[in-house]
């Protein structure tokens, strides 16, 4: 049943004229067209990243006559299904584009990923360029099983400046003052945080931020190497605390736990001035100069590292949220297609042009000194910021539903709905989440 | 008596056809029957047998006995889903079936503008449940939604944030979408009464809101039942609305049963235990399918229509 399944699956999304071995099941199929192996690729549709993922490739097939990549463009939610039904299937892309972390580790576990540990060893020059820092979240068991690529987004807390000036205060220096803003913002009348909260992983970046200021990235890094009962570390409660404190005192829009991020609503509460900061990944710029109207233009969005919380332990240097993007090699790909797959890992990921069109999309390249590449830019300040701040973070975790598997995951994003609903107290959630470590 | 005579005195030539025809028959369903074993029973003993193992849709497939069963059945998330799940069932029931049988009485009648009307009604059900859930989203945003736009402050409330509200509001949606479907089997079943009860009851000085409760409703009975099970059946698995509307939330407040398998499966990648509550749901379906074929009384088939 499986299988036949998986290749039906696999089949109804290949792009190009399909019959003869192009794109998705030419890898399994083993039934390679003529003119040389091709490489097949899959990866996700849409602005920004559409653009600069199928260019590299055009200018890799150009250069590389005899080893051709077939791409495949799938939308978000439907991808996240679709490569896991074909890797399960045995039907995988010999190149797989993912997120790193947990996702990978589940990859890795059913021996469906190429070991690129000793490829980077050879070519150091192709992992010396990269930010370090990109990749913990492709290293399984100290063995490295993904190439990072694309660009790096940390989280960031945006502020309306226009609104802060009509209140007259000052961006925070400290979580304290983020609890001084709270009361004097709801005093204007004007919400102090936009926050999605239906959607979940948008409060889970509040939580990552608060554990990483009050002790350092251990709490979290003890959950994700399975340490019995990590939850419970005292700092972990006190993070917890904070945060349903910072909800009693509506720190957060009226209504939130309605509100969606996929319909950027939040972006829309911060851009019209409802709401006065938010906490989101740094992509959100570019959806606010998109939507909202001359707001980012006329200088009225402000942005910062989140401040330190006071007496906490941690570097407020750290920053979180997606340290780069990933490539894998599938373990079930032929040994030509490997041999592709790698050679554009090493030419044409992020190469002068690509790194030149994300930069365009308002991103940051995840290569030493793509900074060179921000003058003359129009957004050369915020990516000069964001630069800045992965570059220097020592610690630049992983989002946490991306470190954890799939399956903890999801229980770790219903328990943070509950303790942000108030349904559960902190110590109920450390309890609940502890029995799922190490799943 | 002639009949048996001359039947036994034809030829056996032209008994033939007859005794082809019950032959012929069985086959014909054949077809049916094969669509209903490929895509009911197979999946079935499929999704059966998945609930004995365990697995992350990646790996291999590991049978793991009643792990995944033991794991569903002791968790508290299991009983609050089959209360959300029967709170909407039941809810969505005594919303629907009072305004469908009044929709469909009143729409009964022949004159021009109720079938104008009737067209109109119909529309909700023509629209895509992902459609609905997104236009509903949007209409009731507490920011940006039909309440902050009018400055109309009853309608400006948390409505999908709020546990009670939320359930409201997937009861009042799937209402909305379902009742022009059930209002149009009423209006079929009250066009099938008897002109002449009405007559008589006319005759009588019966008045129209007796006539509805002696003549109407129990002349419905069959119908009411044929709608209640189609609701009752149907809302066991309503899994787009609320996908979309809420996603389970605020907090689990409306995790149905069919979103806890979904969640379970796809989200959370366990897959055996997606397959227990699959399993599950048939049950829970199948029982109260024949219990409503119980309350429908012998035979449901049998004609309502007067001399028949």
């Amino acid at each position: 049943m499986g299988l036949p399944l998986g290749a039906a699956l696999a089949a109804c999304g290949t792009s190009g004229p399909a019959p003869s071995g192009g794109g998705a099941s030419g890898a399994a199929a083993g039934g390679n067209g003529g003119g040389g192996a091709k490489a097949s690729y899959w990866f996700l549709s849409g602005p920004p990243g559409e653009a600069p993922r199928t260019a590299a490739v055009k200018r890799f097939n150009q250069a590389n006559p005899n080893g051709q990549i077939d791409i495949n463009v799938i939308q978000n939610d439907a991808y996240k299904t679709k490569i896991k039904t074909a890797i399960g299937a045995n039907q995988a892309p010999t190149i797989i584009w993912g997120w790193g972390g947990g996702g990978l580790r589940s990859y890795v576990q059913a021996g469906q990923v190429e070991d690129l540990t000793s490829w980077f060893g050879e070519n150091a020059a192709v992992k010396d360029r990269l930010f370090p820092g990109a990749f913990g979240a492709a290293t399984i068991d100290g063995k490295i099983y993904a190439m990072p690529c694309e660009t790096v987004q940390p989280i960031v807390l945006f502020y309306n400046k226009k609104v802060f000036e009509k209140v007259g205060v000052q961006p925070p220096q400290s979580y304290g003052d983020i609890l001084d803003l709270v009361k004097k913002f709801n005093a204007a009348g004007i919400a102090p945080f936009s926050l999605a909260g239906q959607s979940r992983w948008t409060n889970m970046m509040w939580l990552e931020f608060l554990f990483d200021r009050i002790s350092g990235p251990e709490v979290f890094q003890a959950v994700f190497d399975g340490e019995k009962d990590a939850w419970n570390n005292p700092a972990s409660i006190e993070a917890l605390t904070k945060m349903q404190e910072l909800i009693k005192a509506n720190g957060f829009i009226k209504g939130f736990s309605s509100v969606t991020a996929d319909s950027n609503a939040d972006q829309a509460l911060l851009y019209t001035g409802k709401a006065a900061m938010m906490l989101h990944g740094s992509w959100s710029y570019g959806i606010q100069q998109a939507q909202g109207g001359d707001f980012v233009s006329s200088g009225g969005l402000g942005w910062m590292n989140f401040p330190p919380v006071d007496g906490g332990k941690g570097d407020p240097s750290d920053t979180v949220g997606n340290p780069g993007q990933y490539l894998s090699i599938s373990s079930k790909a032929t040994p030509e297609q490997k041999e592709i797959a790698k050679k554009f890992f090493a030419t044409g990921v992020l190469d002068d042009a690509e790194q030149k069109e994300w930069v365009g999309t308002g991103g940051v390249p995840i290569v030493k000194g793509s900074d060179s590449l921000f003058s003359g830019s129009k957004d050369a300040e915020f990516l000069n910021f964001i630069y800045g701040v992965s570059s220097n973070a020592k610690v630049f975790a992983q989002s946490w539903d991306q470190a954890l598997s799939p399956t903890a995951a999801e229980v770790l994003l219903d328990n943070i709905a509950k303790l942000f609903q108030l349904s559960i107290s902190p110590q109920q959630f450390a309890t609940n989440m502890n029995a799922v470590i190490g799943k | 008596m002639t009949v048996s005579a001359t039947a036994t005195g034809r030829t056996p030539s032209a008994v033939a056809p007859a005794a082809r025809g019950g032959g012929v028959l069985p086959w014909l369903a054949l077809p049916a029957l094969l669509a209903f074993v490929a895509f009911a029973v197979i999946p079935l003993i499929g999704v059966l047998l998945l609930s004995f193992t365990s697995w992350d849709t990646l790996g291999t497939i590991q049978l793991t006995g009643l792990e995944s069963w033991q794991s569903v059945l002791t968790d508290p998330g299991l009983p609050h889903a089959l209360w959300v799940t029967f709170l909407i069932t039941a809810l969505s029931w005594a919303v629907q079936t009072p305004a469908s049988i009044l929709i469909g009485v009143f729409l009964a009648g022949h004159q021009r503008y109720r079938e104008l009307l009737a067209v109109l009604y119909f529309v909700p059900l023509l629209l895509s449940s992902a459609a609905i859930a997104i236009t509903y989203k949007a209409l009731l945003d507490p920011n940006f939604g039909l309440g902050a736009g009018l400055h109309f402050d009853l309608l400006t409330q948390d409505w999908l944030g709020e546990p009670g509200l939320a359930l409201g509001v997937v009861i009042f949606v799937v209402s909305w979408q379902f009742i022009p479907f059930h209002s149009l089997l009423y209006q079929g079943g009250v066009r099938q009464i008897p002109r002449s009860l009405y007559e008589a009851a006319e005759l009588d000085g019966a008045g129209r809101v007796r006539m509805f409760f002696n003549i109407t409703l129990p002349q419905l009975k069959y119908t009411v039942i044929t709608s209640s099970t189609l609701m009752i059946v149907g809302s066991l698995t309503f899994f787009d609305l609320i996908f979309v509307l809420t996603e389970g939330g605020p907090a689990d407040a409306t995790r149905a049963l069919a979103l806890d398998m979904y969640k379970r499966g796809f989200q959370a990648n366990l897959m055996g235990a997606a397959c227990v509550i699959g399993v599950i749901l048939v049950l829970v379906g199948l029982a109260l399918a024949l219990l409503l074929r119980r309350l429908g009384g012998r035979d449901p088939n049998a004609s309502q229509l007067e001399g028949a």
